[in-house]
């Protein structure tokens, strides 16, 4: 069985350590040279970093988090011990691990780091798509000449290289398809290397939840227990016209990716393209005011987002499902892209005030769409001079939010008395 | 109803009516085109709520009636007919459907009542005057590429028609804006315009005019109220709603002082711009313009691409500059720009720019830089 030391690279058999270095770290897998589809997923990414940068919480739980909606954006490995989970309310993470250190977000220094893993990635070859700031997909099919060895093994150099320039750990899922790498990269975390063959798949995800395949939440979950669909066996097990007859498209997909198979290629080219925010009530709502208090705080929440990775929109999308679940979305295109709430507001606003009309909706969002560079955005405006003043107000704002946190500054809507309801 | 009319008149006329009936209607009768023989006249009429052209055309008629058919498949019926022929139109008044002959093709077409059909009641226009196509041809081509699409700022999405000035100097103008470019156009006050309102004119109506001004050469008869607007270009008759808000105080936008004055021939600026733009991506497209004694260097760098430059001789005595633009705004101002020598009158990096012919004739154009 083909094996190699990802300490140095060295060839290895049946040992239990490296033969030339003694390292305990072999990767071991019948299909190890021919496996080519890798995903690669930063380790407690942003805690990694916060690590990193203060030596001193190297061995101590840490968590990121904090901000306008209080929840751990990541805990690390450590902090997990206690029961710590991204997501959670920050105070609850305080009660489970008291004596972690929460620091607060630094985007700007996470997308550094999170620039320079992709450049290590695109040193290996252009077929990378990144998934978000801290994971990415990358095919090296076709580049053993080129590096002279293994995609395997260029994945495992990569590692080291990633841990020796950016001073973080990755873990590496190498497998055939998208969907398979994805599952692979989790296995062995963190610093791990996992691999996961074809011909193995439909074992291995017999008996897994069927919310391991991606677009599985609580509810389709919840829609496939019904009818008897548990574990991804129950699928594999499941007539593929069955499938198909109960959930349409979405049946044949989910027939094919239990069977391990998914042809998805990895796209480069692919992009965001589009930056939006939902919240679904817990009381249905239909009158105007409620549902303009909760617009307001998803609308913030988009242009933070905006204005944290640098994009901007033209395209505003308001996003409605009524009591029924029926979905109804309203778009408008902008003159100028733009990143700015009021503005994005201002159209979304319009856009709900023409659907109030005694419909019961039990969810709100906005989204942007039709991005473009920060660079692009809300230039100056000839007939409203008002509008650059207001542009300001919304970046000082932002700046006072920067240092003293997210609830230190309210516009006055979003402290409304939470009349919420419609009885 | 039935009704004997040339295949060629029917089919302009009807090519006029759809362009007005939306393709998409939740109101059933707005799909349709109201059919109304009388005399020796078809007289055809479509309407989007906002809008309503009525035309005419000559017709054998007996006996008269009125019904109204979709328009879009009325319109593809007749165009697919053969060239040169004569349609009849047949419509009894027990059967909810019209019938179309044209030699050996036959049709029918489900109807419904005209007197559905809904009225853009004009009420009383307080003003009329007359314009040579000609003028306002030019007074649309000049500002309609301007008009604003953003529906947020409703009232910048149409030409703002007023009078300025007093006495002889007084001037029939036309103003769009959207915020990044502004367009002014005027002319002299044609009889009966004086101490009419200002009004802003929707795009899709302005569209519309255009068309069917085309290829006139007639006066074209303007009437207009505090809320509508009448166009009359030989047999049809076009009536708009205007839009109902007050167009900002663009005055102030024009600038007066800028003082760095740049004198280029048009053709090569415009030219140039062209050139150097080529390597601008669909998201940024600022050219930026560096002048320095006689000279102007125009230069694009895209991030993504490449870079360009190039190098103008142009008359030029103030302080240097670097300023950027939107170059597809640079080169839809030239475009309207008649003259061989265009002037820019500048300011600085952050302010508006003026532009213009440096003959004036009636247009000037404002352009807000960007950033580069």
């Amino acid at each position: 069985m083909a094996a190699f030391c990802r300490d140095c690279l060295a060839d290895a058999h049946e040992e239990a350590r490296c033969p030339a270095c003694f390292s305990p770290r072999l990767v071991r897998h019948p299909e190890l040279d021919k496996l080519t589809l890798a995903h690669v997923d930063c380790d407690a990414f942003y805690a990694a970093i916060e690590k990193r940068d203060d030596p001193s919480l190297a061995d101590k739980p840490v968590i990121v988090g904090g901000g306008r909606r209080g929840v751990v954006t990541t805990a690390c490995y450590l902090a997990r011990t206690f029961g710590v989970r991204s997501a959670m309310p920050v105070f609850e993470a305080r009660r489970l691990c008291p004596h972690a250190t929460i620091v607060r977000p630094d985007f700007d220094k996470y997308m550094r780091a999170s620039r320079q893993v992709r450049a290590l990635m695109l040193e290996l070859t252009p077929q990378m798509e990144p998934l978000s700031i801290d994971e990415a997909f990358i095919d090296l099919s076709g580049t053993e000449r080129l590096h002279g060895m293994t995609p395997a093994k260029v994945l495992a150099r990569f590692a080291a290289r990633v841990e020796q320039s950016v001073g973080i750990t990755v873990s590496i899922g190498l497998s055939c398809n998208k969907f398979l790498a994805k599952i692979a990269s989790d296995l062995d975390k963190p610093r791990g290397f996992a691999v996961l063959c074809a011909t193995e798949a439909k074992s291995f995800l017999a008996p897994r939840p069927v919310t391991l395949i991606y677009g599985v939440g609580k509810v389709t979950q919840g829609k496939l227990a019904r009818d008897g669909y548990r574990l991804i066996a129950d699928l594999q097990d499941a007539d593929e016209r069955e499938l198909a007859r109960r959930y349409g498209e979405e049946g044949l997909r989910l027939a094919r990716l239990s069977r391990g198979i998914d042809t998805r290629a990895v796209n480069p080219e692919r992009n965001r393209k589009s930056v939006s925010a939902e919240t679904t009530f817990e009381r249905d709502l239909s009158s105007f005011r409620p549902l303009e208090r909760q617009l307001w705080s998803l609308t913030e929440e988009v242009s933070d987002r905006l204005k944290h990775d640098g994009l901007s929109g033209a395209t505003v999308t308001l996003k409605l499902k009524t009591a029924d679940f029926r979905i109804l979305t309203r778009a408008r295109s902008l003159e100028d892209p733009t990143q700015l709430a009021g503005k994005i507001f201002a159209a979304g606003r319009d856009l709900l005030a023409r659907e109030i009309n005694g419909t019961r909706y039990r969810l709100i969002g906005i989204g942007v769409s039709a991005l473009n560079e920060a660079s692009a955005a809300d230039p100056a405006d000839l007939i409203d001079h008002g509008a650059e003043r207001r542009a300001a107000a919304e970046r000082a704002v932002d700046r006072v939010r920067g240092k003293f946190g997210q609830k230190s500054m309210n516009k006055g809507l979003a402290l409304e008395d939470d009349g919420d309801g419609d009885r | 109803m039935k009704v004997t009319v040339e295949r060629a008149e029917l089919l302009k006329s009807l090519s006029h009516m759809h362009r007005v009936v939306e393709r998409r209607n939740t109101i059933p009768i707005l799909a349709n085109v109201l059919v109304r023989a009388e005399k020796s006249a078809l007289h055809l009429k479509a309407t989007d709520l906002d809008l309503e052209v009525i035309e005419t055309v000559a017709a054998e008629v007996s006996p008269g009636g009125a019904t109204t058919v979709p328009a879009h498949m009325f319109y593809e019926i007749v165009r697919k007919l053969p060239e040169g022929s004569q349609v009849v139109l047949e419509a009894s008044g027990d059967r909810a459907v019209l019938s179309i002959r044209a030699g050996r093709s036959r049709f029918t077409l489900q109807t419904l009542p005209e007197s559905d059909f809904p009225d853009l009641a004009a009420g009383d226009m307080t003003h009329k005057f007359k314009l040579p196509a000609a003028d306002l041809k030019r007074l649309i081509d000049k500002t309609q590429f301007a008009i604003s699409t953003e529906e947020t700022r409703y009232y910048l999405n149409g030409i703002y028609l007023h009078t300025a000035g007093t006495g002889k100097s007084a001037r029939l103008r036309a103003v769009a804006t959207d915020g990044h470019r502004l367009a002014q156009f005027e002319l002299a006050l044609p009889s009966g315009a004086a101490s009419m309102p200002g009004v802003i004119i929707p795009r899709k109506t302005v569209g519309e005019v255009q068309r069917l001004i085309e290829d006139s050469e007639a006066e074209i008869e303007i009437q207009l109220s505090q809320a509508k607007i009448r166009f009359n270009v030989g047999d049809v008759v076009l009536t708009s709603k205007l839009i109902d808000g007050t167009f900002p105080d663009y005055a102030r936008v024009i600038p007066t002082g800028n003082d760095k004055e740049l004198t280029v021939t048009k053709k090569d600026f415009e030219a140039a711009v062209d050139r150097v733009s080529t390597v601008s991506s669909e998201r940024g497209r600022a050219v930026k313009l560096s002048l320095t004694g006689g000279r102007l260097v125009l230069s694009v760098t895209n991030p993504d691409s490449g870079s360009a430059t190039e190098e103008l001789e142009v008359e030029y005595g103030s302080d240097p500059i670097d300023i950027g633009f939107n170059s597809r705004y640079l080169l839809d101002i030239a475009a309207q720009l008649d003259g061989e020598v265009a002037l820019l009158k500048l300011a600085d990096p952050g302010s508006p720019t003026l532009i213009q012919d440096k003959e004036s004739n009636g247009a000037l154009y404002v352009l807000m830089p960007m950033r580069v």
